[in-house]
């Protein structure tokens, strides 16, 4: 698996210890505010800037408060958590109990994909080694009244519980299935209590940050899209695997990065995301344009893309809690139509019914999962119709 | 770990829970600063507490916003998204009845992007929605119908299942599960986990294989289900039914050799109308008792009557065990626990089976008459018992798997053949043709239809208990229960607070009655008791029988009681799983009250001064309350099931 060589910001170095010590010594609104001044949005996906959660979640009344870290990496295409998690753990760690400090949380829980069980052995031993070092537990570094303490909570493969509410229902012993919002977790969480829910990535970035300052990170990426991101990049290309590169990156700039000259489309964002066809190679990959959680999957000329859309689609059947009628059912009658182009049975006019529904879908499914489940449809749809209808024809 | 915190929400002994609804609270006090937030809702302007739900924002403006999968005595789901509605500002719609207006806000309840969703979600719906409307029990009583008609479906939009994909269930006494027409909308998962805190039904499986089941999938007739049947009462479609005998009843009338009589319960009367238009709260007792005359029952009785002779066992029950605890200085079991309930009674057994020997020995009412019927009733009739065919008219689920239980042979027969819910003799005085608001009244039949108005408040919370009090307090102290209690309404047990305490000081002793001096081994008074304070409470819905159970359990107020009255059912017996559909907080307290004031017109209001049961002790039960006769047929054992059905 390849890797940037060039170290930007998370994988730059860093002494874990001498950086939460120097954080320990700033007030908590010096924290929220640096984070605030770096522009950092959440690295799972959502792309929710971290200050204002961790600022809710500090204002937020609560005698228990806690810190989750969702390493329930799941979107299909990506891996970067995982190497984080194998690599990078005691900053993962020390990122959460900057967050702790900041938000006023005594409590963390990391919440484990159920396939990275093997990696549970090693970051236990880091967290035991991070409590000998007084990096967690009572008075971190010599920090009066401060204590925090990080446990290991295994998720049992459901893509849903990467949603924060339902890794909250899962952490409770309930079906991991999302919960209404409002109340948001950062008021009324895990148990009730006020809980910040973040990416293992963001933690990461927030620690690098802390240290080396809001400007520094924003000397990478554009200005509504700050600071770099792991993008894991799978599929059609020469060298897949984890890369470090700034936001705003266009897609055809990544490409040859990776070494995939010939792709024909790139679907940025895994199962959720959106599929970027050769034409639109320009566009840059940040919020404001084509955003990803980081998953990257480049399909090369010979891909069926019915085939890709058919595929995205029985994995949110597959991976929908069943809860709201939209997602439950829309995802179903989605598929349906999928197989239906498949065999050149669905009409232009019943294609057009289908699209109707999915825009139904994307606005009043309870939850992320339902409301992107037919982004990749769409955009599939959209952008290889002639493709589509060409293998298919429906009139042979 | 959650789980070992004893501040923990959610305990590992909560049963597994339905979708967890977050909430925020709704402000109480509106004159505090930031209480009141302004909204405008198709562009009506209103302040609201913080935390209003838009849906109860919407209802002050007298605006209509659907939904399915809300009801008023269930946690907020959200999952039907049938309610959705634009918030001005926010990309996607927000449901309803999940979203708490906490800052001022704009909300438009049906422009294009929310009729859109709605029909969507509705063709969603119906695609696996199996079984013709005139072929459901709900026909005409159908939200999912409602709402199709209110949006104008007029074809399957994303196609619609022919063939059933689910095997209807019919292994229950009570509950007729049929899968095909079930639309997840979760609300008999809410009632049978949070309200009843039963445990039956739970969401199985994801995405479009998401199921509703048992545990295992096991038939409902095979698990801990206690049949209350509140799960029908919140079904918004045909998923979910009692199990129908009218066919076997039609037959019996039909049959010219059957003898067929019907006793009514207290609770039909007071809800039965709402079948036929009436608003909740209209009590037809008259009316019915024609109506059913018109439907062929050969005899028309009031259950009250046994409820009365209830009333007399069971009070003398309570004595013997005080005065074996108190005189005799025996270990006996208390506190003492009403046996009405058959719901009740089977989520003791399930639940909590080593305190069976609590549970007072008294078979219920409807058991009680069945068996008076086909011993006293029949000899003074000159009708061989076999001849006879005993229907029951019930507001209950439960009392059709009651009547099922071997041990209620107690006559030689069965003692009591169907249970029939207020539903279902709804539907055969419909089936006859008959107006029942518009029938010329009438009076139940001799010798077992005269029954006092504390028989007939067994229908309510507390009204077991109340009765109860009416008697032994009188008896007891020797004082008329007035004096006690002015007007004799016991007002503190009466109330929808799910549990209720009442302590009574016993200021006299009177003599002990020579009815009961068998029973009580000859003691000439109740001295032992007097100075005494007795502890008495009530319970409704088994989520706040759980609460007493658990209580007592851990040696709690409850466990110092001597006395107390459970009904499985949110409101009693008025609430019970075989009434009218829909059921609400509103509609149970205007069926009580229905009940509270019929009692007032009544010629009695204490079960001890029923003529019919002074007579039934002379000429039949002829050793007095709990004696060897009574024993025979009033009273029964109970099984300790915990986790097994048999």
């Amino acid at each position: 698996m390849s890797k940037t060589e060039k170290k930007l910001v998370i994988f730059s170095e860093l002494d874990v210890e001498k950086a939460l010590k120097n954080a320990l010594q700033k007030t908590r609104p010096d924290i929220i505010g640096e984070v605030r001044e770096s522009g950092l949005k959440g690295r799972g996906g959502a792309g929710f800037p971290t200050a204002v959660k961790w600022n809710l979640a500090a204002a937020a009344q609560g005698e228990r408060k806690f810190v989750i870290c969702n390493a329930d990496e799941g979107e299909p295409g990506t891996f970067k958590d995982r190497v984080l998690l194998t690599d990078y753990a005691d900053q993962l760690i020390a990122g959460m109990v900057l967050a702790a400090y900041a938000t006023g949380a005594r409590e963390g829980i990391v919440y484990l994909r159920a396939e990275y069980t093997y990696l549970r052995k090693d970051l236990e031993a880091t967290i035991e080694k991070m409590r000998g070092r007084k990096m967690l537990g009572k008075k971190i570094l010599g920090k009066d009244g401060f204590e925090f303490d990080v446990h290991i909570h295994m998720g049992s493969g459901a893509y849903i519980c990467g949603e924060e509410t339902a890794l909250i229902e899962s952490l409770e012993g309930q079906r991991g299935e999302p919960r209404n919002r409002p109340p948001f977790p950062v008021t009324v969480g895990y148990l009730g209590c006020p809980t910040s829910v973040n990416n293992v990535e963001t933690f990461i970035t927030a620690l690098h940050i802390v240290e080396k300052g809001a400007k520094w990170f924003k000397t990478f990426g554009t200005d509504k899209s700050t600071g770099t991101k792991l993008f894991s990049v799978s599929g059609d290309c020469e060298k897949p695997g984890v890369y470090e590169l700034p936001m705003g990156i266009t897609i055809k700039k990544l490409l040859e990065t990776v070494g995939g000259p010939d792709a024909k489309a790139v679907q940025v964002g895994g199962a959720s995301g959106t599929c970027v066809p050769r034409k639109d190679f320009d566009r840059a990959i940040a919020y404001e344009d084509v955003a990803t959680g980081g998953s990257i999957i480049v399909f090369g000329p010979h891909r069926d893309m019915l085939e890709v859309a058919i595929n995205f689609m029985e994995f949110f059947c597959e991976e929908s809690c069943g809860q709201c009628t939209p997602c439950r059912l829309g995802t179903e009658t989605l598929l349906e139509g999928l197989d239906m182009l498949d065999e050149g049975k669905c009409s232009l006019k019943y294609l057009r019914e289908l699209c109707s529904l999915g825009e139904t879908m994307q606005i009043s499914s309870k939850c992320g999962l339902g409301q992107s489940a037919f982004n990749a449809f769409l955009s599939i749809i959209e952008n290889f119709k002639s493709e589509i209808f060409d293998t298919r024809c429906s009139c042979r | 770990m959650p789980n070992k915190d004893k501040n923990a929400k959610f305990g590992p002994d909560r049963a597994p829970a339905s979708s967890v609804a977050a909430s925020v609270e709704v402000a109480k006090n509106e004159k505090e600063l930031g209480a009141m937030v302004a909204v405008n809702i198709d562009g009506n302007e209103i302040k609201v507490p913080f935390g209003t739900t838009i849906l109860d924002a919407a209802k002050k403006l007298n605006i209509k916003i659907p939904t399915l999968c809300h009801h008023e005595d269930l946690k907020v789901a959200g999952v039907c998204r049938v309610c959705v509605v634009e918030v001005e500002g926010q990309r996607t719609l927000q449901a309803a009845c999940a979203y708490p207006i906490t800052s001022p806000m704009t909300i438009k309840t049906y422009s294009p992007k929310v009729r859109k969703a709605r029909r969507h979600n509705l063709d969603l719906m119906l695609k696996h929605h199996v079984g013709e409307c005139y072929s459901c029990f709900r026909n005409n009583n159908c939200e999912l119908q409602s709402l199709s008609k209110e949006y104008g479906v007029d074809f399957y939009r994303f196609g619609h299942d022919t063939e059933p994909h689910h095997e209807i269930d019919r292994s229950s006494y009570s509950v007729v599960r049929d899968m095909n027409k079930c639309i997840q909308c979760r609300r008999c998962v809410r009632t049978c986990i949070d309200l009843q805190e039963v445990g039956v039904l739970e969401a199985v499986n994801r995405g479009p294989d998401l199921d509703i089941a048992t545990f295992a999938d096991m038939p409902l007739g095979e698990v801990v289900c206690i049949n209350c049947g509140q799960c029908i009462n919140r079904c918004p479609t045909g998923a979910l039914r009692a199990n129908d005998p009218s066919d076997e009843i039609w037959a019996a009338i039909d049959d010219p050799k059957k003898h067929v009589v019907i006793q009514t319960a207290p609770s039909p009367r007071a809800a039965i109308g709402e079948c036929f238009g009436l608003p909740a709260g209209t009590s037809v007792t008259r009316e019915l008792n024609t109506a059913m005359r018109r439907c062929g029952f050969d005899k028309v009785f009031d259950t009250n009557f046994t409820a009365d002779l209830t009333i007399m066992e069971e009070a003398t029950e309570l004595l013997i065990r005080l005065k074996k605890a108190l005189v005799d200085k025996e270990q006996v079991a208390f506190p003492q626990f009403t046996s009405c309930s058959p719901g009740w009674v089977k989520f003791l057994e399930h639940f909590y089976p080593e305190y069976t020997d609590c549970l007072s020995s008294c078979k219920s009412p409807q058991q009680m008459f069945g068996s008076i019927i086909k011993t006293w009733y029949a000899e003074k009739a000159g009708i061989d018992p076999k001849d006879i065919v005993t229907v029951a008219l019930m507001p209950c689920s439960a009392k059709k798997f009651e009547c099922n239980r071997p041990e209620m042979q107690d006559s030689g027969y069965k003692d009591v053949d169907y249970g029939l819910t207020s539903r279902e003799l709804a539907q055969m005085i419909q089936e006859v043709g008959l107006d029942l608001p518009n029938l010329p009244p009438s009076d139940f039949d001799d010798p077992i239809g005269e029954a006092t108005g504390a028989g007939l408040i067994f229908g309510a919370t507390g009204g077991v208990m109340e009765a109860a009090l009416r008697t032994a307090v009188e008896i007891v102290t020797g004082i008329k229960t007035e004096k006690v209690f002015e007007n004799l309404d016991i007002i503190p047990i009466r109330s929808f607070e799910g549990v209720k305490y009442m302590e009574i000081k016993v200021p006299a002793a009177g003599p002990v009655p020579p009815i009961l001096s068998k029973a009580l081994g000859g003691l000439k008074d109740f001295s032992f008791l007097k100075g005494a304070t007795l502890k008495v409470a009530v319970a409704h819905g088994t989520a706040n029988a759980k609460k007493v159970m658990e209580d007592i359990k851990a040696g709690g107020k409850f466990s110092e009681c001597h006395f107390i009255e459970f009904m499985a059912c949110p409101g009693g017996c008025l609430g019970g799983g075989g009434q009218p559909i829909p059921t609400s907080p509103d509609i149970r307290a205007a069926r009580t009250k229905a009940i509270y004031a019929e009692e007032k017109t009544l010629y009695s209001r204490k079960s001890y001064e029923n003529p019919t049961v002074d007579l039934i002790y002379k000429e039949f039960l002829k050793d007095g309350p709990c004696g060897h006769t009574s024993h025979k047929l009033l009273h029964t054992h109970y099984t300790k099931r915990g986790n097994k059905i048999v």
